[in-house]
């Protein structure tokens, strides 16, 4: 590029940045806490539920996993976890209820395309990347843990 | 002829035969709704995939501008169309169903009025007799190619364009010796890809303003005319915010048009209620819009002269992931009745 195309791309950049309206950062955080919030408290009140079950330390949090994704699968397959995407934002994204919604809107959309190349293939789409860097990230921490623990205590 | 730079001034301008518009159901609930010729009860049509039911709307309206226009499918000479669909599927399709000599074009979201340029050079040049000019555009099969699935639970910025269901198509036929008051298709411009380095896929007002600022300059000057010529400019989807940056990009390369004179298919497609962010988007947009209220307005005598615009991003997902820039191009039509 030119000088004079980085110019003009650069007064450009300016005059569209003042024309374009912002989104509503306080708005949405708000909106984000109380979605958000109501999720996560959800998931306490399964926990607790639970407790008749007798589930141990290790399968209690396993059983409301389990149940939120139940929930967070069945709401996009109706049609109504998007809407609360929409307002909610990160707030129902975040949450595993947003991971399930992350498996199942592309197994909805895909699955025309045939269940091996189509559902099978695209399934991970979205939440792939999660996992991919999530995973990659924990071991990466463990590894650090490990060390601290062996050479540095 | 042409004349200037990038201006063919049609000699024996062509005749706006007929125009039919077919929308979705969220189109029909907007403020056009009344100027359309068909309101689609839902998004699938009783067909297999999304790709299918633009097809079939496509295939619809092409039928339907046929059948206004007096012409049998086999008296229509050629066919001038496109889509967003990778390799123009749905307009493949339609073609295949309708079994008339088939041009398809890919300007994005500008292919009604590059379809309207071509075809009528041919039909002022003498090649053809009638020319169906149309293109389609459906949400559904935008959003899971150029964005996610559906049904994925995420917020869009303010500057997102909602990518319209709508199709529309003009039956072009070449004027013979009528007299007759008519609407025309008088001159076409067609553009130069410009690109302002803006990357951003969310904000395709910003990424085609100065394609279509470029291409509405070069109209004026090839045809050494100034705005007060038209009573309307109606661009194809700029929406809310590139309308805006359009007025100010007109205002500082020496062609200001006034506000009130300037209306964006995309902006008009929806009330702001109906939560579209910056408007409508599409091929269709254009198309439908063109062929319903600009061009009854036209025929109406509401209006005496339009200029049509129509403006694509000429971005893919691969370019988009590479981070490239995204291209703008636009191509301009006059319509007069005379």
């Amino acid at each position: 590029m030119s000088d004079k195309e980085i110019r003009r791309a650069k007064q450009y950049g300016d005059l569209v940045e003042r024309l374009t309206p912002n989104s509503k950062p306080l708005r949405n955080c708000l909106r984000a806490f109380w979605v958000g919030g109501v999720i996560c408290t959800l998931g306490q009140w399964i926990t607790m539920l639970a407790e008749p079950l007798q589930l141990t330390e290790m399968t209690a949090p396993m059983f409301t996993s389990v149940v939120l994704i139940f929930l967070g699968a069945t709401l996009t397959g109706i049609g109504v976890y998007d809407r609360i995407g929409k307002y909610a934002g990160a707030g129902s994204v975040v949450p595993i209820t947003g991971f399930a919604n992350s498996v199942c809107a592309p197994a909805l959309e895909f699955r025309r395309e045939g269940w091996v190349l189509g559902l099978g293939a695209r399934l991970f789409q979205i939440a792939g990347p999660v996992l991919v860097y999530g995973i990659s990230s924990s071991i990466v921490v463990g590894l650090v843990y490990w060390a601290v623990k062996e050479w540095l205590l | 002829m042409r004349q200037g730079k990038q201006t063919f001034v049609y000699q024996h301008a062509p005749v706006v035969a007929s125009h039919a518009s077919i929308v979705g159901p969220k189109e029909g609930e907007g403020p056009l709704a009344s100027e359309f010729d068909e309101i689609l009860p839902d998004d699938l049509l009783g067909q297999k995939s999304w790709e299918l039911a633009e097809s079939e709307m496509l295939r619809r309206c092409i039928l339907r501008a046929a059948e206004d226009g007096g012409i049998t499918l086999e008296q229509a000479q050629a066919l001038f169309s496109g889509d967003l669909n990778n390799q123009i599927i749905a307009t493949g399709f339609a073609a295949r169903a309708l079994g008339i000599p088939f041009f398809g074009l890919y300007g994005a979201c500008s292919t009604f009025v590059e379809a309207l340029v071509l075809g009528s050079a041919l039909i002022s040049g003498g090649f053809l007799e009638n020319a169906l000019c149309s293109a389609s555009s459906h949400f559904c099969t935008a959003e899971r190619q150029f964005r996610l699935p559906l049904e994925m639970g995420t917020q869009r910025p303010p500057s997102a364009h909602w990518t319209a269901t709508a199709a529309g198509c003009a039956l072009l036929k070449s004027c013979g010796d009528s007299s007759e008051k008519l609407l025309r298709v008088t001159a076409g411009t067609f553009g130069k890809i410009e690109d302002y380095q803006i990357k951003d896929a969310n904000h395709m007002g910003a990424a085609m303003a100065p394609a279509v600022c470029s291409t509405i300059c070069a109209h004026f000057e090839d045809m050494r005319i100034d705005p007060d010529h038209y009573d309307l400019v109606a661009t194809g989807d700029l929406g809310w915010i590139g309308r805006e940056i359009l007025l100010e990009l007109l205002r500082q390369n020496g062609h200001p048009i006034p506000p009130e004179k300037l209306v964006d298919c995309g902006a008009s497609l929806y009330y702001q209620e109906q939560d579209t962010h910056a408007g409508g988007s599409g091929c269709g947009c254009v198309a439908s819009v063109g062929c319903s209220w600009i061009m009854k307005r036209l025929e109406r005598g509401e209006i005496h002269r339009a200029l049509l615009v129509g403006s694509g991003a000429m971005l893919s997902p691969t370019s988009t992931l590479q981070a490239q820039s995204i291209p703008g191009i636009a191509y301009a039509a006059a319509l007069e009745v005379f």
